[in-house]
This record gives structure tokens, C-alpha cells and sequence, in this order.
């Protein structure tokens, strides 16, 4: 019975594999706006303001970036940006959002207690990782229940012969 | 049901003369306590800054991600071989360390309620931890004064109750150990329970020469869950006739010995599902009232965060779960009682899937904070290995986003495909077990997108 119940699962395995390889590597059309987009970015103890802001891929994002308290900083996963502001200075950071997707900033300067947790998020549209995620961990569901539906009927059914060895 | 087995001691005999060893468990207890204590120092002494603290850096982010992402989904409760809190009072009750003390342990022997032989002590006390999180997970002292508590409430049970009274059922963090050990592709298991059944003097439970008698209070001839036995090899001492061994056996094995299902352990599965949510919308999101609530920075703020909290983890998952779960006894046309405690133990890989997740998201961010804290645990400027001034560098982030997806994807289907069985079990037709399984298998797709949104959207 085992090795053929792990062959079943082994092959259900085998299709997330292509599902996931399939979905990561669906072509998508990058489109190059050129627009160039202002933002004020305040930072103080412990959150950003605006906290989360969209920009689509391919702007010009031109931050704005002002300390209200004390010294703070700004870390942008992915893109590795990375500024110390201090208050009554305002910085300007530059950059060009070619990856989609969301990308947390984070204070990069130690300012209190909650520092390790003073989190902002800019999400570059469209958030095609996020939607393939969405799309994968949905379609790899249907995979399942379609594999059981198949398979777990004829085990299960005292109508139908027990399948070979599956006892 | 059986399943698969590989018993790893077969080969392997220095594997068993190591865990037979009197020395094993003090070692690694030693240890442990040497680093635990200095977080304690740190935590009271040091600086205030968590980041710069040895405390917080090696509790909080090293301690918790090695529990969480690699030493409970592996190896189950092996940390509980090795953990410190319960050492002194164990050692003062035995006037032991290493040998085994033929006297009886020195204790006021003391029963332990009936009522309180369930995991709703350690229900209480995680949430009570989890409601404060915000201050303990962010000020070395706070933090200090926490971990401090433990072993002294452990020390106190001691005194009154014999064995590992805090441990199995008061200790905040080996509930959910037990929960999630259930996972693990590990187990402690007899060879053969008919060898168990006929031996007469049943030494694991009673003690001999070699060993004490389980002091998790377990009785190893009946084990079919990791739940319950803190790892302590006293068992491999004490069995006289070589019948307990270390099994290889497939994830979450134990999660279908539906004979054991309780109200408490799916309360325990409810609670670390909706705190995996919450803390990832508190610490890994863009909300900053939200941290500021949860830190305490002002009581009625707090309190609103609290009963928020709780209002979520004890009635609205679990509310919607049960309206699920009725739904699909419904569809199943199950008569004899709800399954609703059943079905929640399928919240187990989905829970365990989000806590990795988001310790994931937290230790890659944060990890390299270790660095310089084990140059400078106390923040005072000190740079013993010469590491004191690495920056804080976060770990490939590009990676972490399809760990997270991997990670709850394995989870939802493990969870769902596990949903199918409970909903089968005792039908004939297949097809509409798989069916009455939907609502069920709805609510975990919600949890997972919810999770997904959070991390990624
Ligand atoms: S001592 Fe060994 S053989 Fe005897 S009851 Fe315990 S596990 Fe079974
Ligand atoms: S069953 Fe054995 S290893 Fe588990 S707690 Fe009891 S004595 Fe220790
Ligand atoms: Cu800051």
C-alpha cells in the first residue's frame, strides 16, 4: 500500500512543483511610465507618515524625508536604500521603482523602544508578487482537493473494489 | 491508521548510549542556564535599549526563531530536554544534578487539582504574556523581570507538587510546544506496547536504579503523542527491558490520534493562530497607533488593545471556526456530536505554518543584532569578539517572501488535507466527505490569504 500511496503523493508534489515554477515565471508586461512623484515622508517615535503609499512601477519616486523627534532613518528592503535624518534636516532620496511589489521601510537608526518595529510599507503596483502568491496558494488548493476527489472516492467506497494493496 | 515508522536507535547505538547517559540532561540544562541567566543580567543591568541588549536580542529573536522555525517543527519538544526554567526546582527536589538520588523527591506532595490537569493554565498564561508583548518583547528590564518570574514560579510548584508540575501544566510556552510537537517528524514511542503491558514493576513510571520515574508524569507504554513527554530520557534509563526508542515517522502523525482530541488543546490551537495574525499586523505592520497600543503608552489605549485582542483570539476565530464546522457537519450529515474540537486540530499546521512565517519575517530582518550584542551584551560599550560595531544588516529579503508563501502554502494544504480525513471519517461516500469538508477548508484559505495579505500585499 505505501509505496503506492507515496507515489500518489509524490506526483501531487510533482504538479504544485510545475504550478509554482509556472506561476513564478508567467511573463509579465513591464510598463515604463515616466512619471515623477513627490512624497513627504515624516518619521517619529515609532511610525511613518504616511505609513503606506503607492507608487506604480517605473515612476520616479522622489521622498521627502523629515525626522519630527529624534534621529531616525530609513532602510527600504530590496531596492537597499538606506538615510539617517535628523530633525529640522530634511533629506531627499531618489529612486526609480522598477520592482514591483511591496517593500517594507524601516527605521535604521536605534530611537526607542519600539524602534525594531517601526515599519512603513510602499507597495509598487502593480503588486504582481503578491497576486501570483494569492493566485498559487488558491490554484495549489484546487490541486489538492481535485487530487483527493480522485482518488479517495475509490478507497473509500465499499461499492468499488478496494483498490489493489490499499488496505 | 498506522504510519510509516523508522526507528532511529536501530543503527545508531551511540545515539542510545548518549541519551541513556546520566549527564546528557544536566549538560545541555547547564548551558542553556548559563546563557539564560545572562539574559536575565543583561535584561536588569544592561542598557535599555533592546536592540543593544544581549536579553532581548538572544531571547527574543535567537532563542525564539531556533524554537519556532527549527527545534519545534523537527525535533517537537527537545527543547523542553534542555530548558532551564524548571532546572532548580527540579535539582532541589531531587537533591540531585547528575546521579540519580535513591530518596524520594523532597517535596510537600501536594495533589494538583483534577480541574486544572489541562492546558488551560498555560492558555491563560500565554495570552497574559502576549497581551504584554509589546513591553517584554521590546524593554530588557520588563523582558528581565518575566523571565526571571518563570523559574520562581517553577521553584514554588516544586516545593508543593512532586515532578514537572509548571512544565506540564502551567508553563506559558510549553503549551504550545506540546501543541506543535505534534507536527514533528520525531516521536519517543515504545518498541512494542505488549512488552509494556507485561512488565509487572512498569519502572518508567515507578523509577529504579538507572532513572527517576517520568517526571511529566506520562506513562511511556501508552504514549501516541508528543503533546505530553518533555524529552527528559529518563526512560531510556529506566526501561529495563530496552523498549523505548526514537522514531522517524511522517509530519504531524500525531495530530490523528482523534481519541485524545480536547477542548483545551483546540483552544491552545485557536489562541496561536490568532496571535500569529495579530502580532504580524502589530510588529510587522505600517500601523504605529497600533504599536503604540500595544506598548502601554497609555492604559485605556491598552485596555482597548487587550479586549481587542481577546475578543479576536477567544471568540471571533474560534466563533467563525465553529459556524464552519457546523456548516460542514451539516454537509455531512454527521449526527452523533459536532466535530467541531476535531476540526480544530487542523489549525495546527496552519498555525505553526504562520508562526514560522512571521518569525521568518522578523528574524531575517533582525538576526544580525546578535552579532553585535554577543560582543557588547550589556550595551556598555564592550567589544569582546571584536563584533561589537557590525551594522544592522538585514538578511536577504528578497528570499524571505517566497520562504513566507512556501511555508503557509504547506500549512493550508497539509491543514485542508487533513480536513478531508476528519470529514471522512466514519462516511461512506467519499466524494461528499470531500464536499462537507469545504467550510472548513474555507475558513483556512481565508487565515492563509489573510496571512499572505499582510506579508505581501
Ligand atoms: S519500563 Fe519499559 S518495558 Fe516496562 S513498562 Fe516501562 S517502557 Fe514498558
Ligand atoms: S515519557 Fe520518557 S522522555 Fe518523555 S517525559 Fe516521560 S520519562 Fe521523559
Ligand atoms: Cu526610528
Amino acid at each position: 500500500m505505501r509505496g503506492w500511496r507515496w507515489k500518489r503523493e509524490a506526483r501531487l508534489a510533482g504538479w504544485l512543483g510545475v504550478l509554482a515554477l509556472f506561476i513564478l515565471l508567467l511573463p509579465v508586461p513591464a510598463h515604463g511610465t515616466l512619471r515623477t512623484l513627490h512624497l513627504d515622508l515624516d518619521a517619529r517615535q515609532f511610525e511613518f507618515t504616511p505609513p503606506r503609499f503607492e507608487v506604480a512601477q517605473g515612476d520616479e519616486v522622489v521622498i521627502r524625508l523629515s525626522a519630527s523627534d529624534v534621529v531616525h532613518g530609513f532602510y527600504l528592503d530590496d531596492y537597499g536604500i538606506e538615510r539617517r535624518v535628523v530633525p529640522g534636516v530634511v533629506e531627499e532620496i531618489r529612486f526609480t521603482a522598477d520592482r514591483a511589489g511591496k517593500f517594507r521601510f524601516r527605521c535604521s537608526v536605534s530611537c526607542g523602544p519600539m524602534h525594531p518595529f517601526m515599519i512603513g510599507e510602499l507597495v509598487v503596483t502593480p503588486n504582481l508578487p503578491f497576486f501570483k502568491a494569492a493566485g498559487f496558494v488558491v490554484l495549489a488548493l484546487g490541486l489538492l482537493l481535485a487530487h483527493r476527489w480522485r482518488h479517495l472516492s475509490a478507497a473509500l467506497s465499499p461499492q468499488a473494489e478496494p483498490v489493489q494493496g490499499d488496505r | 491508521m498506522t504510519v510509516a515508522r523508522y526507528d532511529l536507535l536501530r543503527r545508531a547505538l551511540w545515539l542510545g548510549r548518549v541519551l541513556r547517559s546520566r549527564l546528557l540532561q544536566p549538560a545541555l540544562m547547564l548551558v542553556t542556564l548559563v546563557v539564560f541567566t545572562l539574559a536575565i543580567v543583561t535584561g536588569l543591568f544592561g542598557t535599555p535599549a533592546g536592540s543593544r541588549n544581549f536579553g532581548i536580542v538572544f531571547v527574543w529573536i535567537v532563542w525564539w526563531a531556533l524554537l519556532i522555525v527549527v527545534l519545534v517543527p523537527l525535533f517537537g519538544r527537545v527543547w523542553c530536554m534542555m530548558c532551564p526554567i524548571p532546572a532548580p526546582g527540579e535539582w532541589l527536589q531531587r537533591r540531585a544534578i547528575v546521579r540519580r538520588n535513591p530518596g524520594r523527591p523532597r517535596t510537600l506532595r501536594k495533589r494538583w487539582p483534577r480541574r486544572l490537569k489541562n492546558m488551560w493554565l498555560q492558555n491563560i498564561g500565554f495570552l497574559g504574556v502576549a497581551l504584554f508583548s509589546g513591553v517584554i518583547l521590546t524593554r530588557p528590564s520588563v523582558s528581565a523581570v518575566v523571565l526571571l518570574a518563570f523559574p520562581l514560579i517553577a521553584l514554588g510548584l516544586s516545593l508543593l507538587y512532586e515532578n514537572r508540575v509548571f512544565c506540564r501544566y502551567v508553563c506559558p510556552v510549553g503549551g504550545f510546544i506540546g501543541l506543535y510537537a505534534m507536527m514533528a517528524p520525531l516521536e519517543l514511542r515504545t518498541r512494542d506496547c505488549s512488552t509494556c503491558r507485561l512488565h509487572r514493576t512498569k519502572d518508567c513510571v515507578a523509577g529504579n536504579a538507572q532513572g527517576y520515574g517520568c517526571p511529566w508524569m506520562v506513562y511511556p507504554g501508552n504514549l501516541d503523542r508528543n503533546t505530553y513527554c518533555g524529552m527528559c530520557m529518563e526512560c531510556f534509563k529506566t526501561c529495563p527491558k530496552d523498549n523505548i526508542t526514537l522514531n522517524l515517522r511522517p509530519f504531524g502523525a500525531d495530530l490523528f490520534v482523534s481519541k485524545s482530541h480536547r477542548l483545551d488543546e483546540a483552544y491552545k490551537a485557536f489562541i496561536m493562530l490568532g496571535c500569529a495574525l495579530l502580532y504580524s499586523a502589530v510588529f510587522l505592520g505600517p500601523w504605529g497607533w497600533l504599536k503604540s497600543w500595544a506598548s502601554l503608552e497609555s492604559l485605556p489605549n491598552w485596555l482597548l488593545y487587550a479586549a481587542g485582542l481577546l475578543a479576536i483570539v477567544l471568540a471571533l476565530i474560534p466563533g467563525l471556526f465553529r459556524l464552519c464546522a457546523a456548516l460542514s457537519d451539516r454537509l455531512a450529515g454527521h449526527r452523533a456530536g459536532s466535530r467541531f474540537v476535531t476540526y480544530a486540530y487542523t489549525l495546527v499546521p496552519l498555525g505553526l505554518a504562520a508562526w514560522i512565517a512571521f518569525s521568518l519575517g522578523f528574524v531575517f530582518v533582525n538576526g544580525s543584532y546578535a552579532l553585535s550584542v554577543i560582543s557588547d551584551p550589556f550595551g556598555w560599550g564592550w567589544n569582546l569578539f571584536g563584533t561589537a560595531h557590525m551594522p544592522w544588516t538585514p538578511f536577504a529579503p528578497q528570499l524571505l517572501s517566497f520562504l513566507q508563501v512556501g511555508v503557509l502554502t504547506g500549512g493550508l494544504l497539509f491543514a485542508a488535507s487533513m480536513t478531508v480525513r476528519f470529514a471522512g471519517d466514519g462516511m461512506v461516500d467519499a466524494r461528499r466527505a470531500l464536499v462537507a469538508g469545504l467550510p472548513v477548508i474555507a475558513f483556512q484559505l481565508v487565515m492563509t490569504l489573510a496571512f499572505l495579505w499582510l506579508y505581501l500585499g
